[in-house]
């Protein structure tokens, strides 16, 4: 049950909690990877992709790196799905696949394609790790399994890891360099300068005339008059232009017989 | 007295020994802990706000109360469970379930006390531990986080959908500044499992100055006293309990992400707050407070304080001051806006957390050298501190114009504005009308309501 535990176990053959525990969890993280291809929400597919990454966390630790599984559940399915989620959240929840094929039957050949790929994969794998036996797992772990990783990245690997970092760093920096427009604070207006440009000359403080609206009309599109019978265009939104009303729009409404 | 401590002090080793009887008692105990905590914590933070409001509280059912929650969980199973129709169903109704299991899973790892006998077998009052207990924890609350963040999409309208975008940037945010500042009690601890956390925490760290060993204090509340603050902030942040209850704002989000539960889901969603509260004020009292350890006078003269079974009465009063932390915090302070939110914790938290994992690197490290090296390696810093504090330029306030001033430097043509110095000079109207009228009735009192 504890990391200690896991840890002898996965030095020497499998036990039997091991087995138990990877013959349940891998159907599972199996079924999440074919859900997360075949829904058509957006949201459950990734859920679905959750439930996958937080398998692989188990196992993970079940290989006696419990270290790295947490960080798998922390850091993948944690933060970076969340993120996931948070965009698709906003792309909207009717946002589903079309099940319009624009290629004709790219479908069964995509099938076939994947299931060559795995059978590919599985018996390279299976015929490359036939017989072999781990080796230097408990010298990995002597110290501890965080101390072990920690002792690797800060002495072997800390140039990779540094780039790494750095390279991710660029492009979070460039994204808000892209995306993030900052104003200065002497260019907000505060509600001092918002007044001032209001009452500034030239420009008229009062509310904005109402749009004509008539016994005849009640179009936003109809301009008030001013007292002296000239249209005035600052009644109108800006994006209607101002216009005479038609013959239809003058004749009084409802008084027709 | 440190071998008696040793004595009492689990190990990694002594965890995963025990019979399933007893994995299953552990394990009701700490889940039955959760809800107990909640039916308890909902009625002490009711009575606690009505005693700070001036006004009784809960009094009605039970003594004091204190079966106010009992009631209200029971109305609420007897509710109608209500189900939008644009609600996303599966996922609308596994959201409680996960928000309250990642809550209670976390209590899983949480030392309750030191090495007990229990029915003859020896073992830890804690479900398990493992070499990296305290990431569980993490990873617990960052599963939580999907709860919240699927039950507000699953509702199908826009106030959960908001609340639920607030509260999944929220805890991602406040966790990282969580994370950073248990890194400092990693580096102190040199572990990440629980009860070696509360094992570091026993002995008083002996510093030497000037030849005498001064024994400084083991909480790492005091030895790392800003990582203790900020991770406590990063807790209130995390378990979205006010002033950070963004995600739930009545005033501006209805409820936010709970706002189309209703019945016995909603009473899974307010359960696995209350839990999470009390999770994590079991987590600040494990890293920070000494764990289950009786404070420090207490020990001085009761040397079995640490032993036994009564280790539990100081955990759980520790953990009681927190809570009453957290309902003192609500009772007290507004909901901050969600962008002076953000930037606190990104902007303020985030950089002292590194500047401070620096400075503690530099100290372990310092520690390490030889007595030359040791000036040098404290000066070269410092004397670069105080030339940048220094030599760093000055920006001064320029002189604020008067009203008048302004006034005077406004361009012809100006909105017209009253007299500055506020005087409005009388209306000539009035004056004419008083002075013209006949005085109606001499001997009655003079008419005063014109002017």
């Amino acid at each position: 049950m504890t990391g200690g535990q896991a840890v002898l176990a996965a030095t020497g053959a499998v036990t039997g909690g091991e087995a138990v525990t990877f013959w349940i969890l891998a159907p599972l993280a199996l079924v999440g990877a074919i859900g997360m291809v075949w829904a058509r929400n957006a949201v459950h597919s990734a859920l679905w992709l959750v439930l996958t990454m937080l398998c692989l966390g188990v196992f993970y630790v079940l290989q006696a790196g419990p270290f790295i599984g947490m960080v798998q559940i922390i850091v993948y399915t944690g933060a970076i799905m969340m993120l996931f989620l948070f965009v698709l959240m906003l792309v909207g929840r009717d946002a589903s696949d079309s099940l319009i094929e624009t290629l004709r039957g790219q479908r069964p050949v995509a099938v076939l394609l994947g299931l060559g790929f795995a059978g590919l994969v599985g018996t390279g794998l299976y015929r490359a790790l036939q017989g072999s036996t781990p080796v230097g797992l408990e010298q990995a772990n002597a110290e501890g399994n965080v101390q072990g990783i920690a002792r690797l990245l800060f002495t072997k690997y800390v140039f990779a890891f540094e780039l790494t970092s750095a390279l991710l760093i660029t492009a979070a920096v460039g994204a808000m360099v892209l995306a993030h427009v900052e104003r200065r604070k002497a260019d907000k207006m505060d509600q001092i300068a918002t007044m001032k440009a209001r009452f500034a000359p030239g420009n008229y403080p009062g509310p904005k005339p109402g749009p004509g609206v008539y016994a005849t009309s009640s179009s936003v599109a109809t301009p008030a008059r001013l007292p002296d019978g000239r249209l005035t265009e600052r009644s109108v939104p800006e994006i209607l232009p101002t216009r005479e009303l038609s013959e239809s729009e003058t004749t009084l409404k409802g008084t027709e017989k | 007295m440190s071998t008696l401590y040793l004595a009492q002090d689990p190990t990694l080793a002594d965890f995963g020994r025990d019979p399933w009887w007893l994995v299953l008692i552990k394990i009701v105990f700490a889940f039955a802990f959760g809800l107990v905590a909640t039916l308890l914590g909902v009625w002490f933070e009711r009575k606690v706000v009505g005693w700070m409001q001036v006004r009784p509280g809960p009094n009605v059912v039970g003594p004091f109360g204190l079966l106010q929650t009992l009631a209200d969980g029971l109305k609420m199973a007897f509710k109608e469970d209500i189900l939008p129709k644009k609600a996303d169903k599966v996922v609308y109704f596994f959201a409680p379930t996960i928000s309250v299991i990642s809550a209670v899973t976390a209590l899983s790892v949480i030392p309750f006390g030191p090495m007990v006998s229990i029915f003859g077998h020896r073992t830890p009052l804690q479900v398990t531990d493992v070499s990296v207990a305290v990431l569980v924890v993490l990873a617990c609350s960052s599963m939580g986080i999907y709860g919240i963040v699927l039950g507000g999409w699953a509702s199908g309208s826009t106030y959960p959908l908001l609340g639920g975008l607030r509260s999944s940037a929220q805890m991602i945010s406040y966790e990282v500044a969580m994370g950073l500042s248990i890194v400092a009690v990693f580096m102190t601890a040199g572990t990440m499992s629980t009860s070696g956390i509360v094992a570091a925490q026993a002995d008083a760290t002996r510093l030497t100055i000037f030849g005498t060993e001064i024994p400084a204090p083991g909480w790492y509340a005091i030895l790392l006293l800003p990582s203790f603050i900020i991770f406590f902030i990063a807790t209130v942040g995390e378990t979205n309990r006010a002033p950070f209850d963004l995600p739930e704002a009545e005033s501006e989000l209805v409820a936010g992400f709970m706002t189309e539960y209703s019945s016995l889901k909603f009473a899974l969603f307010m359960l696995s707050e209350y839990v999470a509260m009390v999770t994590m004020s079991a987590v600040t009292v494990t890293l920070f407070l000494g764990g289950w350890r009786a404070p420090a006078p207490i020990t001085t003269f009761w040397a079995g304080a640490n032993s036994g079974w009564w280790p539990m009465l100081w955990f759980f009063g520790k953990v009681l001051i927190l809570v009453f932390v957290f309902v003192w915090l609500r009772g007290t302070l507004p909901r901050l806006r969600y962008d002076q939110f953000m930037r606190f914790g990104w902007k303020v938290l985030l950089p002292i957390n590194l500047v401070w994992i620096l400075v503690l690197s530099g100290f372990r490290k310092v520690q390490d050298l030889d007595t030359p090296a040791r000036y040098l390696a404290v000066g070269i810093p410092a004397g670069l501190l105080l030339l940048a504090a220094l030599l760093w330029p000055t920006r001064r306030p320029q002189p604020k114009p008067t009203v008048q001033e302004q006034v005077n430097a406004r361009p012809h043509g100006s909105f017209p504005l009253p007299p500055m110095d506020l005087q409005v000079p009388p209306s000539p109207r009035t004056r004419r009308l008083v002075a013209e009228r006949e005085p109606a009735n001499i001997g009655a009192a003079p008419v005063e309501k014109e002017v």
